[in-house]
């Protein structure tokens, strides 16, 4: 075959593909977004459902998602920067630091259903915490740890070498080159973590379903029970009681997480000029 | 060229005293049997060509290279008569008298002041008037004042390279160090910017000790008062110590046919 004509067809193909992807999610936007814009008004935001079909707003719902998720957030965070500080700056790079790596992507990996089972098993059984946001964000924060600890990490490592030495050469202990020079660098970076990773924590289902329970509440304490976003929408889709309020809502989680992603864009760009 | 006023007395006091060193990385046994006095306020400067060990030498005066798993010092290096190896010798403590210069210029992300006050804040200093003052003082003999005195808050990398370098240099200079090792500190900078700061250190040099790593022998004959040549003559083996004397002897009449073939180009 003549080679002008194999590079045609190979650059049909790559074309055809790359088009298929961005027609899949334009798709999917387009067919919530047509279901659920009539859907969207201040009254559907700040009001709360009312009778058997869930007519009106969807206040409650929102709250539970956002508080949820800034919990997790809170717990994730601490824990998930000192984990991976310790990984990066100083554990002995060994096969304990590898396992520990291991367990984390593998944490990652695992279906968030059974993380939800767990923390219904753990949390709201046997710690006896019931049904409420601290269970959820519990659970949640075990999805969200690996994602938070492995980008710090390698947020971590992309500080260059000499500018470490730089402040060791200053007389400045390991901890104080941490603190003050490693992780401020790595900052920008550590927080696009956060974000992508609390953008998950907005769509998750699974784990949220098992720990959170299903009443419409306003959560004020850690403990109150909830039904977050992706729940709602569940419940009013597959027993049919209010499909255009399921648009609405859907249409809702995604323009939150789009928010959460282009949040995370705009801290790398605006940190990446320096 | 040099603003060198007089030399160096030869009853110099020594600031640094080196004998029988031995470094190794791991295995590898990269130095062996260095002895060498380096003068109080002097430039003493290592040449020789890459991979003769003359750096790793240099991270030895302030124990950079323990930051380096695997490596290990034998042999004495002793600070003003104080073995710096010795247990009870806190690395941390001996970075603060013995500052570095890198290659690469290296100011942390965060403003020109931040970069300069930081190791006086290390060493618990707070009131901003005393911060004011030392950022202004070591500015002043970086030779970097004029540039920057109106753009304190702004980002350090911001800086061209050269500027950056002098900036390392005043960031070194707020802790009042009693020496300065400069690693190649003017092989990744533009041509104008190493003549400020090769006359900065003729400047310095009537404080402080300044051991510089180039490999620019003219380099070396314009900035020095010392030079040593070293050279790892075998793959594998560990580097020796060739030659040490006043660079003005070394370069003119070295004793040693390997430093003479080394400054005529012959190799290297």
């Amino acid at each position: 075959m003549n080679k002008n004509v194999t590079n045609a067809i190979a650059l049909t193909l790559l074309w055809v593909s790359a088009i298929t992807t961005v027609a899949v999610l334009g798709t999917v936007i387009l067919y919530v977004v047509y279901n659920g814009i009539g859907e969207l008004s201040p009254a559907f935001i700040f009001t709360w459902p009312e009778g058997v079909a869930a007519e009106g707003g969807i206040w409650p719902t929102i709250v539970s998602t956002m508080y949820v998720t800034a919990l997790a957030m809170v717990i994730v965070t601490p824990i998930a920067i000192l984990a991976a500080v310790y990984l990066a700056e100083y554990a002995v790079q060994g096969r304990l630091v590898g396992t520990i790596r291991f367990a984390a992507d593998s944490l990652a990996s695992v279906p968030s259903i059974v993380m939800g089972l767990f923390g219904l098993a753990l949390f709201v059984e046997a710690a006896g915490i019931g049904f409420s946001m601290l269970s959820a964000a519990l659970a949640l924060s075990f999805l969200m740890l690996p994602i938070v600890m492995r980008t710090t990490e390698e947020a971590i490592r992309a500080v260059p070498k000499y500018i470490r030495w730089g402040s060791y050469g200053l007389g400045a202990t390991k901890w104080q080159t941490v603190s003050r020079i490693v992780l401020p660098a790595a900052m920008p970076r550590i927080i696009t973590g956060i974000i992508l990773a609390t953008g998950r924590a907005v769509g998750e289902t699974a784990v949220v379903i098992y720990t959170m329970g299903q009443a419409i509440n306003l959560p004020v304490t850690p403990l109150d029970s909830g039904r977050p976003m992706t729940v709602h929408l569940y419940l009013l889709a597959m027993e049919g009681i209010n499909l255009p309020a399921a648009y609405g809502t859907a249409l809702l989680l995604m323009i939150l997480i789009l928010a959460f992603n282009l949040g995370a864009r705009y801290f790398l760009r605006r940190n990446r000029k320096v | 060229m040099s603003l060198r006023t007089s030399p160096v007395p030869a009853d110099a006091p020594n600031k640094i005293a080196v004998k029988g060193l031995e470094f190794y990385y791991g295995d590898f046994h990269a130095l062996t049997d260095i002895t060498v006095d380096i003068k109080e306020k002097a430039v003493t400067a290592f040449i020789g060509p890459s991979g003769c060990g003359k750096s790793t030498f240099l991270r030895c005066f302030n124990r950079m290279n323990d930051l380096i798993p695997g490596t290990r010092a034998e042999g004495l290096i002793a600070l003003d008569g104080q073995h710096i190896y010795e247990a009870g010798v806190d690395p941390v403590d001996l970075r603060r008298r013995i500052g570095m210069i890198f290659q690469q210029p290296n100011p942390f992300p965060m403003s020109i002041y931040d970069n300069v006050a930081f190791g006086p804040r290390l060493q618990g200093v707070k009131r901003k008037a005393e911060l004011d003052e030392i950022v202004q003082t070591s500015l002043e003999r970086a030779n970097l004042w004029k540039e920057t005195k109106d753009i304190l808050g702004r980002n350090g990398l911001a800086l061209s390279g050269g500027q950056q370098q002098r900036l390392c240099i005043a960031r070194v200079l707020a802790v009042e160090p009693e020496v300065m090792l400069m690693d190649e500190p003017c092989s990744a900078i533009d041509p104008t910017s190493v003549q400020k700061i090769e006359d900065l250190m003729a400047e310095l040099k009537d404080r402080i000790t300044i051991v510089i790593v180039t490999h620019n022998m003219q380099q070396a004959a314009r900035v020095s008062d010392f030079t040593a040549f070293f050279l790892q003559e075998v793959a594998g083996e560990p580097a020796v110590l060739v030659e040490y004397d006043r660079t003005s002897n070394l370069f003119t009449s070295p004793k040693d046919r390997r430093t003479e073939d080394y400054i005529t180009g012959r190799f290297g």
